[in-house]
């Protein structure tokens, strides 16, 4: 049978990597939850034992159920019944078939109902998910909210709030009005203190909210009558049970239709302030939007291998001139790159959530005890690389998602045109991802700064210092070679003009993502050469005659060439 | 009313996907061929149990299967999806079992249980197809019987309300408890297993499984719920010779593989003729008569 993990061995490859044994001796606390809980690990070998059960059974429900339902859920979408939000009929079977699997409240402590697993336990659980359908990935992952809620909420809301998650509540991020999508700093939806019930009203309109009509809210509202900015944003917390919240208005979008974006009315509606009042953008808003950027690039890596299966499945299949198409170069040259950008791609991505990992973990250790000088020097260490990677992971996954739904359309031919076949929806569904949580451009500029402080390239240096099997020698002494180059284009962009920079950032900041992603599948082909030696092969290729094209265009680009570039 | 229910359940070889390699030369099933799976009917009658459970508070589901040690993946199965506890029947004693020897090994576990209100299996199994081991185990234990029951749809005042799946249709009919019923495959599919309980039993096994160098076993002091119960002959004071090969009437003479070409088809017109010689054939090839 289908199983959407055990058929991607690629997957439960990145379980093995050395940091796992760090980030699951943090997160158990020396396994102390075996005495109270039946289903703690009882160590390390226990615990990624069951991360693999765990990813077993949401590989066989994401291959025989969610994935059957995605071409329904795709056609019906949700609708608008009397101010509520209705998901497509199937959708509810695949929130029912996740719950009675217990895979909600996934990150958050057994004590709450939870499972504690890592983000990247995690994110694989997205991934295989977002392959199976995207959209109602949106759906299920937003329960990571709640990691926010348990991060800044007191005490008695995470006991009233994270045991529903638990049990399979669903959660959404209010952020984004009319006039706030990228700038967030112009948030207006209005929280003022009603004394007499003691609690915070909210009014206004919130749009674009995916899965808007959720059972628990994170709210971005203004709390501080009069400021224009984002120090006047707190961030509440909206039960649905209290009521006052209406969805007004749904989406039609060009694809993820089984994740409904909604318009939402707040007249009135009774809130909780999570956290302290100022706070909300500045601090938590950015918390959760790091943890959402991480769930997009793992939604991206699912999109990457079901095009790429697809595009394989049809290649194999299709005949023309006599031949399976599969055995033309113009085709295997398309299925290679993809392969090649899928593998590289999530590398990229568990490397960021374990980078995540071993901050969170730490930082959450530190709201039990002090750490110790070595652990808080540990936790600002990986804090600073999971911020400089998580948007190399976000930004570049999701133009991969991208490139390869286009040429799984490609290998398809007239027929990926057709709406029968599941192409044409992975390539609609991608669309969004270098979109939303920050589009590509921002991501850049998330990262910018890393690549002029030299973040990137000492972290670049360090992953040359590993060895690489004999026969990859070759290939790696090609990356040097890129390295240098990279060098030279970063100190040419810290050297620029402030408009040159920022025009300049983006062919940097793909620079930075190609070499880094070479390194690490370079790493893991000298480890499991079965499953990544000819990724290695091709990802390097091809990230070297990017590399190349980016420096040349760096190198030879004048300030005053902007005036050409200007549109009018 | 809580409800003390029994499934009976099979580890068969997964004949859905036959390959070339399906049968041995002798004519037996090449179980290394096909992977060992939860009979796909007992697993509908495995959800109906769970939703019972689900209905009456206080009720347990317990799996009840007969098989080789490895058959104790079925009770692990169900103890994955929200059974309470789960038998194997495993001896050489019952091996080379018909449908009858098989109901008698069963219908006597169920004595041995006890006080049992609801047997519920899949109407058939995979391998076997006879669909006759569940009406047997109600017969020797002279119980009420539902075959292909579709839907449990109320249980009430010692009584089972049962939707069955019938040829054109379906029926509602009431049975007293106790009662022994058979799930169709029409029936709602089986929630999938829960993580916490895949945690909790993934190491659960019965004795006769383990080769003692497993690196949890000191856990098997620790937490009783890891070992499965398992039966032999003697535990559930069977009559050996009503057991095994012994108590099996059916010889299996021979088992022939049988691939249909399209050259072997046979096209007929709906007239009087044509009509004639088919039942002709019938009827010699005593198919019908």
């Amino acid at each position: 049978m289908a199983n959407y993990y055990t058929d991607h061995p690629e997957i439960g490859f990145h379980l093995n990597h050395p940091l796992m044994k760090r980030i699951v001796d943090l997160k158990e606390r020396n396994y102390a939850d075996k005495e109270q809980y039946a289903d703690a690990p009882v160590n390390y070998e226990d615990a990624i034992e069951n991360y693999k059960r765990i990813l077993d059974i949401t590989g066989d429900i994401a291959a025989n159920i969610i994935a059957p339902n995605s071409e329904d859920v795709d056609l019906e979408g949700p609708h608008l019944e009397n101010g509520r939000m209705i998901y497509a009929s199937k959708t509810y079977e695949n929130l029912d078939v996740t719950r009675k699997a217990g895979l909600w409240g996934v990150s958050m402590p057994r004590r709450f109902g939870g499972l504690n697993l890592p983000n990247t336990t995690f994110s694989m659980l997205s991934e295989i998910i977002s392959a199976a359908d995207a959209g109602f990935q949106n759906v299920w992952s937003l329960q990571s909210c709640i990691d926010t809620l348990y991060e800044f909420g007191s005490e008695e809301q995470r006991a009233k709030y994270i045991p529903r998650i638990s049990q399979g509540e669903t959660m959404s991020m209010d952020l984004t009005e009319p006039d706030a999508g990228s700038d967030l700093q112009r948030v207006m939806l209005k929280a003022t203190f009603d004394e007499e019930n003691n609690c915070w009203r909210l009014n206004g309109v919130k749009r674009f909210i995916t899965n808007g009509d959720s059972d628990i809210h994170l709210v971005l509202a203004r709390s501080e009558e009069g400021t224009k900015d984002g120090r006047g944003l707190s961030m509440f917390i909206y039960d649905k049970r209290d009521g006052g919240v209406d969805v007004r208005h749904i989406e039609h979008k060009l694809g993820i239709h089984g994740s409904p974006t909604c318009e939402l009315t707040y007249k009135n509606a009774k809130a909780e302030l999570c956290g302290s009042t100022r706070l909300g953008l500045i601090k938590y808003v950015m918390a959760l939007m790091n943890g959402a950027r991480l769930g997009i690039a793992a939604q991206s890596v699912g999109v990457e291998q079901e095009a790429y299966n697809e595009a394989l499945a049809y290649a194999k299949e299709r005949a023309q001139f006599g031949k399976k198409i599969i055995t033309f170069p113009a085709v295997y040259d398309m299925l290679s790159r993809m392969k090649a950008k899928l593998d590289a791609g999530r590398s990229l991505l568990y490397m960021t959530s374990r980078y995540v990992d071993i901050y969170k973990a730490l930082e959450d250790i530190a709201r039990e005890r002090t750490l110790t000088p070595e652990e808080r020097q540990e936790m600002k260490k990986y804090s600073r690389i999971a911020d400089a990677f998580t948007p190399l992971a976000k930004g570049m996954n999701s133009e991969y998602a991208n490139q390869n739904a286009y040429d799984s359309i490609s290998v398809h031919g007239g027929s990926g045109f057709i709406m029968e076949y599941k192409c044409q929806r992975l390539f609609r569904d991608a669309r969004i991802f270098s979109i939303y949580e920050g589009t590509t451009q921002l991501q850049v500029v998330a990262a910018v700064r890393y690549i002029t402080n030299g973040a990137y390239l000492a972290h670049i240096k360090e992953m040359l210092q590993s060895e690489v099997a004999e026969d990859l020698k070759p290939l790696k002494a090609r990356i040097e070679k890129l390295v240098e180059l990279y060098e030279e284009a970063v100190a040419i962009l810290k050297g620029s003009d402030i408009d040159s920079h920022d025009f300049l950032a983006r062919r940097l900041y793909d620079m930075t993502g190609e070499i880094i992603m070479s390194l690490l599948i370079l790493d893991d082909a000298t480890k499991a050469p079965e499953l990544f030696a000819k990724s290695a092969q091709v990802y390097v290729q091809m990230a070297e005659a990017n590399v190349n094209g980016h420096y040349t265009y760096v190198k030879n680009f004048k300030a005053e060439d902007l005036e050409s570039f200007k549109a009018e | 009313m809580s409800l003390n229910i029994v499934v009976l359940a099979k580890q068969v070889p997964d004949t859905r996907n036959v390959g070339k390699d399906a049968m041995k030369a002798d004519g037996t099933i090449n179980r290394a061929a096909l992977p060992a799976i939860f009979n796909p009917e007992d697993l509908n009658a495995l959800e109906q149990a769970l939703r019972l459970k689900e209905q009456h508070p206080g009720s347990t589901v317990g799996m009840l299967t007969m098989g080789l040690p490895s058959a104790g993946e079925i009770i692990r199965q169900g103890l994955y999806r929200g059974a309470d506890t789960g038998w194997l029947l495993t001896d050489r004693g019952f091996a080379g079992a018909d449908t009858l020897a098989t109901s008698y090994a069963l219908a006597t576990a169920i004595k041995k249980i006890g006080n049992v209100d609801i047997v519920i299996g899949g109407r058939q199994a995979i391998d076997g197809d006879t669909a006759q081991v569940g009406p047997q185990v109600a017969q020797k234990l002279g119980l009420n019987q539902v075959t292909y029951a579709e839907e449990i749809l109320k249980i009430e005042n010692g009584k089972a309300t049962i939707r069955r799946h019938i040829d054109g249709g379906v029926e509602t009919v009431e049975a007293p408890l106790p009662v022994v019923v058979t799930v169709n495959g029409s029936a709602a599919p089986c929630r999938p297993c829960n993580a916490k309980l895949v945690m909790k039993y993934k190491y659960a096994t019965c004795p006769m499984e383990r080769k003692g160098d497993e690196p949890w076993a000191d856990l098997y002091n620790e937490r009783p719920y890891l070992t499965l119960n398992q039966w032999s002959v003697a535990d559930i004071d069977a009559d050996p010779a009503q057991c095994g090969m012994s108590g099996s009437p059916t010889k299996v003479k021979n088992v022939v593989n049988i691939v249909f070409q399209a050259k072997e088809s046979k096209t007929l017109t709906g007239s009087d003729a044509d009509v004639e010689s088919l039942v002709q054939e019938l009827l010699n090839d005593k198919i019908i008569g």
